[in-house]
């Protein structure tokens, strides 16, 4: 099977500092501020950011992760359905500055069922999207990240994986590989 | 594993543990789901569901009403007293009547064992047997499996006693299924007169003497006496069979253990379980009336996503 590094652990490093600061520039405090992993993949993006914002800063930001299996739209259109993960939020959302964090962003309709999602918790003041990596010209939707690490140029044949230490692979790493 | 081997659930005995595991984790969610402050999602906003009662429900029908709601599925509610069935329409012409305003699936009780299955052979939509006679009463199985799970951590290598009329009960054959396919010991305790005959070869430990089955069990689960199905009398008096079978306070306090008492309701209190104990910090009983609606709604999604 072919495969193209895109990311190797340095760089995805760089990429989660950058993002954290640039988070520290536009919530400053983040008194309002909550992030959200999207279900399966983000939930590991939030935690690392999340860690590495009190390192920076001192600041522990409430986060939670969220599923938006039940809010998509192709249930019933799949041959089986989707496994459900934890929704974990312990806060209302009513009100508050909304981040949502996932590890690639492909068509939109994962980020659009969970904008779905993440309104039975409540109506936020702002929501913001963070991606680790975008793949370009693939949108279903209109949704664009506010905060991305990298662009990809990415076919339907390919697919993107993100391979993380914590899942047991040797080194964090972003790969573009081509579908069996 | 994320889909039912099954297109039906017309008993416990027709499916896995593994499906069953994947009812309950299913269910995990739907309960994140009914603790929200917006309760419902819109997974089965293009099915619609009809409830055929050709029996007396209250709980089982508004927990499936409810969940069906929570889903976002539209609802149409049956009920034979009121029906064609009365002028003597046969059961699949009327279901095949409102399979005709295109029904996705159907919600079924009857007092006729097999009906479920019999309709199943017959119609495309996907059927849940939500009791069918004296045979089997699936969801309440699966909700009193996993109201145990809750309060206990698992239901493998517990004790499970099901005390009172095995007879004419069907979450009672539900049970003993749905707990030995995850791997807890059954017993049944009751009247000779209320325990089938042959209920010894499902594998299920017998008792009558219900001191020696609260004191063997982990969890016990009574059942009502259902004097609606006895045509004639199996025991004396109610006054009696309480004084013999009923569950009281003093009785759990003699134990040296702490049990989980559940009852899958209506409560005859006074006759099977006393209020001291139907109300008391051991009994389950509306923990499993909130996870009903839990299970219920993970069993719809997971059918209505089967191809």
């Amino acid at each position: 099977m072919q495969k193209r590094l895109v990311l190797d652990q340095q760089q995805i490093s760089i990429i989660l500092k950058r993002f954290c600061h640039q988070l520290i520039e536009n919530h400053d405090t983040f008194e309002n501020t909550v992030l959200l992993g999207l279900q399966p993949r983000g939930p590991i993006v939030s935690d690392k950011i999340v860690h590495l914002l009190e390192e920076i800063s001192g600041i522990k930001v409430p986060f939670g992760y969220l599923d938006a299996t039940f809010h998509r739209d192709d249930f019933r259109r799949r041959d089986f359905p989707l496994k459900a993960n934890e929704t974990k939020i312990d806060f209302l959302i009513e009100g508050k500055k909304v981040i949502l964090i996932d590890d690639v962003l492909y068509k939109g309709r994962s980020v659009r069922a969970a904008l779905d999602a993440m309104i039975a918790f409540g109506r936020p003041q702002k929501v913001e999207l963070m991606i680790l990596v975008d793949r370009k010209y693939t949108r279903d939707y209109p949704i664009m990240p506010d905060y991305c690490g990298f662009k990809v140029n990415t076919l339907e044949t390919q697919y993107v994986s993100v391979e993380w230490k914590e899942n047991g692979f040797e080194q964090d790493a972003i790969w573009i590989t081509e579908k069996a | 594993m994320s889909q039912l081997s099954t297109r039906h659930l017309l008993g416990i005995k027709d499916i896995s543990a593994e499906d069953i595991q994947l009812i309950f984790e299913t269910a995990d969610n739907f309960k994140e789901v009914l603790n929200r402050p917006i309760k419902k999602v819109p997974s089965l906003r293009d099915i619609t569901i009809a409830n055929v009662f050709f029996e007396n429900s209250t709980r089982t029908r508004l927990s499936f009403e409810l969940a069906e709601k929570r889903l976002s599925a539209d609802v149409i509610n049956f009920s034979s007293a009121n029906s064609s069935v009365k002028k003597g329409e046969t059961l699949i012409d009327t279901v095949n009547n409102i399979l005709s305003m295109k029904v996705d699936m159907v919600v079924m009780r009857h007092s006729s064992v097999g009906a479920p299955h019999f309709l199943s052979k017959h119609i495309k939509a996907n059927i849940v047997n939500a009791g069918d006679g004296t045979h089997e009463h699936p969801t309440q199985a699966l909700l009193d499996a996993f109201s145990i799970r809750e309060k206990l951590g698992d239901v493998a290598g517990k004790k499970v006693a099901i005390i009172g009329d095995i007879l004419h009960s069907r979450v009672a054959l539900s049970n003993i299924f749905c707990l030995q396919k995850l791997g807890a010991e059954v017993m049944v305790c009751g009247p000779i007169t209320l325990l089938p005959k042959h209920i010894g070869s499902l594998g299920v430990k017998i008792e009558h003497d219900v001191e020696k089955a609260l004191q063997w069990c982990d969890v016990a689960n009574v059942l009502r006496i259902q004097l609606e199905r006895q045509q004639i009398k199996y025991f004396p008096s109610l006054r009696e069979y309480s004084l013999y079978f009923g569950i009281n306070r003093k009785m759990l306090d003699r134990l040296d253990k702490e049990i989980v008492v559940m009852h899958p309701g209506p409560i005859n209190r006074g006759v099977e379980l006393n209020s001291d104990v139907a109300d008391s910090e051991h009994s389950i009983i509306l923990q499993q009336v909130e996870n009903g609606v839990a299970i219920r709604m993970a069993v719809l999604y997971l059918l209505a996503g089967a191809k």
